[in-house]
């Protein structure tokens, strides 16, 4: 072991320790033992297979795999690239104020980067992958975090701290010029809005015809009202005594649905449909962006946080424990044709888009640049944030995925086919998945459907699709096994309490979606109008709003009346337009690695890039030229437009006129919306990499990095510090007493 | 000065006292310790990340760039401007 010691001031301690680990014999032993481990396990689920996979071999085969990757690829990148300087100032330490700029303890940043990125995306997309078998996934959801995700959210977070902390919207402006940076901005406002309404989508399609449910979630609003008053009057800055009080109203709130959904009055007023349900959800999402934040989305964020690391932990608890048994088979016919009745589409290239976040989620740009960037404390910590960050995030999915292919295969089918498949009763589906579903080896009977919808004390469970309701069944079954968690009996209110999580998540990104999404268009009106600026002009925020609900609203309305199943039309429009987002981010990445001189290993971000680009324009190609109707969206349009003309009202599972001419007008919203998402990150692509040429023809080496400012700060790497960090932070610690200084940054070690 | 501020937001410093009954071994005394210290250390780990302690790390940053807490907002006025903030400047959360 090496070690050297940085500093900028002669005087004081050194600002950074340079350890170049010698390879001891104990260290190879290590290593090899971890690769070891992460190899059996993929040998485990992916030849050895059998009846009796269990869950463990997934844990160890993901998390083996991420150790090295982010040991030896994540290091890597930071050895040819991310090269963080340790006598550099981050711009926390710069423009420290206390607030969105200011130095945070890494392991403290860690957890608030986490739970900004992570949501409901990388909880529904792998169930509704599992259709194809558990082994495509596992394998995407792994292999590509380490080698896309993680890529993009690290180097996205590095080269925004570098220009401090400016937003990937700024950073494609600054390399790409104006024009490619407003196509880049309307490209991030259209993804934002279909976004949401898929997200509304799947979480209606959980609480349509669940009073139980309903009841639940609508008690979120006056939880959520109570801690913002008792936080704004009573209690300023109890964060986690309001947390505990709104999560034990949480829990009550679930088990007073039970009595709600026994109660032949009570059930009936919550009994709402699709529709009703959009309507509550968009007026909830006009009145969330438009009130003061410390009404609803403050306290709101604060529950899904609570909620969101609790239930992550146990969830991760469960798995380990019980161990459940996988049900599904590695994979399946749906990932070799596109008859799956969960989302249409071949392997290449729909499960890589169905499965976005997780793997690769082009949102998680939006976090890396402009939020996280303004709070790292040193450079070097970059690679735990950004890398480390995505890889947790990912080993949700893993979760996601194996709660769901451990539920019975029947199960899974009758829940995740579209309604015009099963015609929404137990035998109908029963019917469908004994002679029609095209996959051998599932078999059921509409008592056994029956009973499971009882299980879990909803009227039936028949077409939930979307992802949310599989994996609420998946998460109870598991969680009820793990000891003193009331077995059977409570199965119904562990299925409640992980809707109630799901619907959570949702919410949040839905309200803080709305109001991001509308300061993006008042910044963009703004061009025209100059008042739209001003973000105390009350009607401009009120007009603004109006139009992004609008937006989301009448996809989301769409999506809940579609005669052929929102989830299985809508979802890969989201995956697509997540994927592009990335897209985006990875070309501007892309470029600024070839302008700053690093062409030798633009690979880095280039393979990512190039196998995103392939999976996005196969897929947007596919949805937009396709000849078959079940995946062309104009294909379906042009085929249910001449059997309208023709006068017929009727065609495949589609009966009568109403909807028939819902499908044509649906499909023309999707297939339009394909193209125009196509068509506008092939323009930054196409942009970012002429710019990227010229810089290497060129051989021109230029920089939009702010410029070097000496810290005067020390800070540990990683999560645990070494011992060659401890002893500097003790330095640091005795220097300050002796000058009477205040230590920069947060809280702890 | 920062002292009651570091001292609340450190998991390190023991504040508790484990070692004053006699009766348990001093091996039994050690676990006990670190079973405290690491509940100390999810506890502050929890506030950290659920943002309680903003407040105290606004005023450790305002003493750093002023050198001392006059001027400084008081932790009500801090807790209603950290929310009005957010009215002006909002954060995306995630899919």
């Amino acid at each position: 072991m090496t070690v050297e010691y940085v500093r900028t001031d002669e005087d004081a301690p050194p600002v950074g320790v340079i350890e170049k680990p010698r390879w001891t014999p104990a260290r190879i032993v290590v290593w090899a033992a971890i690769g070891v481990v992460a190899g059996l396990g993929w040998v485990m689920i992916a030849f050895v297979r059998g009846e009796e996979t269990s869950a463990s071999w997934f844990v160890a085969a993901a998390v083996g795999s991420y150790l090295l990757a982010y040991r030896f690829y994540a290091k890597f990148i930071q050895w040819k690239i991310c090269k963080p300087d340790v006598t550099r100032a981050t711009p926390a330490e710069i423009n420290d104020n206390g607030r969105d700029f200011t130095p945070t303890d890494r392991r403290v940043l860690f957890g608030h980067h986490f739970a900004a990125i992570s949501g409901a995306g990388p909880l529904v997309g792998p169930v509704l992958a599992a259709q194809m078998g558990y082994l495509p996934g596992t394998l995407w959801i792994v292999f590509g975090v380490i080698l896309a995700g993680g890529v993009q959210d690290y180097m996205v977070l590095y080269f925004s701290t570098r220009r401090n902390g400016r937003s990937l919207g700024q950073m494609a402006r600054d390399e790409l010029g104006t024009v490619g940076g407003i196509i880049a901005s309307i490209g991030i406002i259209l993804i934002m809005v279909i976004l949401i309404a898929v997200l509304g989508v799947v979480i209606i399609n959980a609480l349509a015809e669940s009073p139980w449910g309903v009841f639940s979630i609508a008690m979120t609003i006056p939880i959520a009202l109570f801690m913002g008053v008792y936080m704004r009057f009573l209690r300023p800055g109890a964060v986690v005594e309001t947390s505990v009080i709104g999560v034990v109203l949480l829990i009550l709130a679930i088990v007073a649905g039970g009595w709600v959904n026994y109660d032949p009055v009570w059930s009936e007023f919550f009994h709402l449909d699709r529709s009703t349900l959009a309507w509550c959800l968009m007026i909830y999402g006009f009145l969330a962006a438009v009130l003061p934040v410390w009404v609803l989305l403050a306290p709101r964020d604060y529950l899904s946080t609570f909620m969101k690391i609790g239930t992550i932990l146990l969830l991760a608890v469960g798995i380990v424990v019980v161990n459940p048994t996988v049900q599904m088979p590695a994979v399946t016919e749906f990932a070799f044709n596109s008859d799956g009745p969960a989302f249409a589409g071949s392997l290449f290239p729909f499960l890589f888009i169905t499965i976005a976040c997780g793997a690769l989620s082009g949102f998680h740009a939006l976090i890396s640049s402009g939020t996280t960037p303004k709070l790292v404390e040193k450079e070097s910590q970059i690679r735990m944030i950004g890398y480390g960050g995505m890889i947790m995030e990912s080993f949700v999915a893993i979760m996601a995925l194996v709660a769901a292919v451990s539920l019975d295969k029947g199960i899974y089918f009758a829940m995740n086919a579209a309604e015009p498949l099963t015609g929404g009763t137990a035998q109908g589906a029963a019917d469908f998945i004994n002679n029609s579903l095209g996959m051998s080896g599932v078999e059921t009977n509409a008592a056994e459907l029956e009973q499971a919808a009882k299980d879990v004390g909803e009227e039936s469970i028949i077409s939930r699709t979307g992802g949310a309701p599989t994996l609420a069944l998946g998460m109870a079954h598991i969680l009820h096994q793990l000891p003193g968690f009331g077995g059977q009996a409570a199965m119904s209110f562990w299925y409640h309490f992980a809707v109630m999580f799901e619907a959570l998540f949702i919410l949040t990104t839905i309200d803080a979606g709305t109001r991001v999404a509308r300061f993006m268009l008042s910044d963009l009106l703004g061009n025209f109008v100059k008042r739209f600026r001003d973000p105390s002009w009350t009607v401009g925020a009120w007009m603004t709003t109006f139009i992004m609900v609008a937006a989301w609203g009448s996809i989301l309305l769409m999506g809940v009346t579609d005669p052929l199943g929102g989830i299985n039309t809508l979802f890969p429009l989201f995956g697509i337009s997540n994927q592009l987002l990335a897209a985006i981010a990875l070309a501007v990445v892309f470029a600024i690695v070839c302008k700053s001189g690093y062409a030798k290993y633009a690979w880095i971000p280039g393979i990512p890039l190039a196998a995103d680009l392939a999976v996005t324009m196969t897929a947007s190609w596919q949805k937009i030229f396709s000849s078959d109707p079940k995946l062309g969206y104009w294909a379906q349009h042009f085929a249910y437009r001449d059997a309208v003309n023709a006068g017929e009202t009727s065609l495949g599972n589609t009966e009568g006129a109403e909807a028939m001419n819902a499908v044509v007008r649906n499909t023309f919203v999707q297939g339009t919306l394909s193209i125009v998402f196509a068509v506008v990150v092939v323009l930054v692509v196409v942009m970012a990499l002429w710019v990227s040429y010229k810089a290497v023809a060129g051989s021109t080496v230029t920089s939009s990095e702010e410029p070097h400012t000496p810290t005067t700060y020390f800070a540990p790497a990683s999560f645990i510090a070494t011992k060659a960090e401890k002893e500097v932070e003790a330095q640091w610690d005795e220097y300050r007493r002796e000058k009477g200084l205040t230590k920069p940054g947060v809280g702890g070690h | 000065m920062s002292t009651t501020a570091s001292r609340r937001t450190d998991p390190a410093v023991p504040t508790g006292a484990v070692g004053a009954d006699g009766g348990v071994t001093g091996a039994l005394r050690l676990v006990l310790r670190a079973v405290l210290r690491t509940l100390r250390g999810l506890h502050w780990y929890l506030k950290e990340v659920m943002g309680e302690n903003a407040y105290l790390h606004y005023l450790e940053s305002y003493r750093r760039r002023h050198g001392t807490d006059e001027g400084a907002m008081g932790a009500r006025e801090f807790w209603k401007d950290l929310t009005d903030e957010q009215d002006r400047n909002p954060k995306a959360r995630c899919c």
